[in-house]
């Protein structure tokens, strides 16, 4: 793969109702940001990835209500209907392939509809929508498969929502830095067995951009680039039944390929820091056994032996993750953004000392059927 | 450096107006079999797939994921790509910057959609601003008789001229086993069609189809193990330019974003006589009258001349750049196919597979896909490799 870097980015902060703005109006304010963390120009620009989605935005061709926004006038454009990660893949590919720069940009405002619904569309018309499955009760159903297979307990759970939310504290993006203790996890709402509220994602409005580039351009930008050392994505089986949901395999395969790209042999010992997907607290210990940092059924282990705080040796979300802020699509290139910051280390308060490779992460479809899985690295 | 991409094999649903024999996956599963029988490869030999079809019409969130046990997805890289009505072109030059990036060396485009369980202008009108511009936007056919009647006002062309380009692409679909519409039509039973929105009648648009499209993308070196003759993508370009349906048309200038469009991808494949160094064209004429005009925007002839042109018999098979052999959109139209079906059909033609539409010995060919705030993308394929 030939070399290209992630030279600039932006993020709105995240809120539960961003009341003042549209979306376009988000898409625009992280477009100008990007463009000036680059230190670049929309004419230096030459095409756009935008990220959206139909139901989200209660629009057909939701992308055609943020082409001008992100400055897709007079450009190559397209869009990625999915996760952010998988949009800024689409726009890497198109640098790898002729492109000098493209710009990503994904945004959503949960506030806009009700993502019960929104959720519930992922699952098929005829078998399974009347049953009521959406994001949450199916991610109930996978964390009890989870608890099952491998003896792991909600307080294994609840002590990933503390620590990010703690993170969370020390970024000024985040939507809900908070204290909290175990008992307070514990002791919430029940929302789907074993699921409680300070288990779950909040909904979350907000935007986010990178700008991708060439080796060549990747200069003319005065920021230190992150460059894309590996990249991969990959989708299991559609109906759940049909899948062991405590086996993350297509992450593991996207992992396997992302690693082999970056000649990353052991992901524990080579990878600094890890920003992923954790949509609701089981997900977080699930996912580092697919991404192949402990063996199956050790993820809650990993948690419990402090490995992932800020001060072990594998931080986890230093920005406090999903957990803390979930902007549908957006929140896969916020954990890429993140990435991008700790390896540059200009990621502030939640900057983790002498980051060279992370690992970003983000998901598509119930209970993290597809995968996408990014390295990024100081080092060219 | 990125490398040299060829098509190496298409397969299309046989589209209907109702599939209730198969579901979407199912729909998909049928083209996806007939692209990789083409080829003669297996969906173990395939490393990544890019679908795409409207979220609105079938009403399915995640269609990448969904979709895996008809597109071949399980275990592999799937992303979704969608645009509109350009979703076929989309996904195809998606496709295209997949194999082209040396990541992956045969990658699936898929395009499909089954208008059948949709409420299609219904689902069209969302696309719209819901403040500023849905109270006015009463979807596809009313925004595009705005555009034909400032042409005719401006250029004197008549609903005949334009009932021409039906006659020109029905007759064409005779041609095509997998068309929808394959009942011959004359002059007089487009002029005698119900009038939807003025001057565009029932037989001046396109049907709505359930049907599937997918077509193999390789990468140079693999691509001429594949397939005797590939075809070459030489170029490819895209403008989705407008958000606004009252920016979107200069009913002066014409089809800006094919004006656009294309003129960037000529330049890219060298080509300055268009109507004279393409041999087909595969364009997305949802509606007769961009039979016209668009072709005027594609320098095919002068601004004003399309009526002309079309009389003459240039864009007819065995005219000097015939249009689509295929039957085009008028006799086909499942919408997130459509797009891909002209990427497809232009390749079918330079890999010599038309069959009974085949235009002989075709080297350069043309798609074009049109949706969205009237934007448009432009894909060139070649027997040569670029």
């Amino acid at each position: 793969m030939d070399s290209i870097a992630i030279v600039g980015v932006a993020q709105t902060k995240y809120e539960r109702r961003k009341k003042d703005k549209t979306y376009y109006d988000l898409v625009y304010e992280v477009t100008r940001d990007a463009l000036e963390d680059a230190g670049l120009s929309l004419d230096d620009i030459d095409n756009v990835i935008t990220v959206s989605n139909d139901f989200l935005d209660g629009r057909t061709i939701s992308s055609m209500a943020v082409g001008e926004a992100a400055g897709g006038y007079h450009k190559n454009v397209s869009t990625v209907e999915g996760d952010g990660a998988f949009g800024a893949f689409y726009g890497a590919m198109r640098v790898l392939g002729g492109f000098k720069t493209t710009l990503v940009v994904a945004h959503s405002k949960g506030s806009e509809g009700d993502m019960r619904y929104v959720t519930n569309g992922m699952f098929d018309p005829v078998y399974q929508r009347l049953l009521g499955l959406e994001a949450v009760s199916s991610s109930a159903l996978q964390a009890n498969a989870y608890m099952e297979k491998h003896g792991v307990t909600e307080e294994d759970f609840a002590r990933v929502s503390v620590k990010n939310h703690g993170n969370a504290k020390n970024n000024p993006y985040a939507q809900l830095p908070m204290d909290l203790t175990v008992a307070d996890v514990m002791q919430s709402k029940r929302i789907a067995d074993p699921i409680k509220f300070l288990d779950c994602s909040p909904v979350s409005d907000g935007a986010a951009a990178i700008i991708i580039a060439s080796e060549e351009y990747a200069g003319k930008a005065r920021t230190k680039p992150a460059w894309i050392k590996g990249v991969a994505h990959c989708a299991d089986a559609y109906f759940i039944g049909d899948r062991d949901l405590a086996d993350p395999k297509s992450l593991r395969d996207a992992a396997q390929r992302a690693y082999g790209m970056a000649g990353i042999r052991e992901p524990l010992e080579e990878i600094d820091i890890v920003e992923l997907y954790d949509a609701f607290s089981y997900m977080e210990p699930l996912w580092l056994e697919g991404m192949g940092f402990c063996d199956p059924g050790q993820g809650g282990k990993m948690i419990d032996k402090g490995i992932t705080t800020m001060q072990g040796s594998l931080p986890v979300n230093p920005s406090g993750g999903v957990l803390s802020a979930h902007a549908v699509l957006v929140a896969g290139l916020a954990r890429i953004i993140e990435a991008v910051l700790q390896i540059r280390g200009d990621a502030g308060p939640r900057q983790v000392e002498g980051v060279r490779t992370a690992l970003a992460h983000g998901i598509n479809g119930p209970c993290g059927q597809s995968h996408c899985v990014w390295i990024l690295a100081g080092n060219m | 450096m990125a490398r040299s991409v060829a098509i190496v094999g298409t397969g299309q649903t046989d589209h209907k107006s109702h599939r209730p024999d198969v579901n979407g996956r199912e729909m998909i599963y049928e083209a996806v079999t007939r692209a990789l029988e083409d080829c003669e490869l297996s969906i173990k030999d395939i490393d990544a797939i890019v679908i795409g079809n409207m979220d609105h019409f079938e009403s399915i969130n995640y269609v990448d994921t969904w979709s895996v046990e008809g597109s071949g997805g399980f275990m592999k890289p799937i992303m979704k790509v969608t645009t509109g009505g350009t979703t076929g072109t989309s996904v195809a030059i998606a496709a295209y910057y997949h194999v082209a990036s040396g990541l992956f060396d045969r990658v699936l485009a898929i395009g499909w959609e089954k208008n059948s369980e949709s409420d299609t202008t219904a689902a069209i009108v969302t696309c719209s601003d819901p403040i500023w511009d849905r109270f006015s936007y009463s979807g596809a056919i009313p925004s595009l008789a705005t555009e034909a009647t400032a042409y005719m006002q401006k250029y004197g062309a008549t609903q005949e001229d334009a009932a021409r380009v039906a006659v020109r692409d029905r007759t064409h679909a005779l041609n095509n086993p997998h068309a929808h519409l394959r009942k011959p039509i004359k002059i007089e039973d487009v002029m005698s069609s119900p009038m939807l929105a003025y001057p565009i009648k029932l037989l001046d648009v396109c049907p709505r189809t359930d049907g599937a499209c997918a077509v193999v993308f390789a990468a140079d070196g693999v691509a001429q193990k594949i397939a005797p003759r590939p075809a070459w993508v030489k170029s490819s370009a895209v403008r989705h330019t407008y958000t606004w349906f009252g920016d979107s048309t200069d009913y002066n200038k014409g089809l800006v974003s094919l004006q656009e469009a294309s003129s960037e991808a000529y330049k890219q494949a060298g080509i300055t006589k268009p109507a004279e160094e393409f041999d087909v064209a595969e364009l997305y004429l949802p509606y007769t009258y961009g039979g016209l005009k668009w072709i005027e925007d594609l320098g095919f002839c002068g601004p004003g001349e399309g009526p002309q042109f079309v009389a003459e018999g240039h864009t007819d098979m065995g005219g000097k750049i015939p249009v689509n052999p295929s039957g085009g959109v008028i006799s086909t139209n499942c919408i997130g196919a459509t797009a891909l079906l002209r990427v497809a059909e232009a390749a079918i033609q330079i890999m010599g597979k038309g069959e009974q539409r085949q235009v002989p010995d075709v080297r350069l060919a043309m798609a074009t896909g049109f949706g969205g705030c009237f934007w448009s993308d432009v894909v060139i394929l070649s027997a040569e490799k670029p």
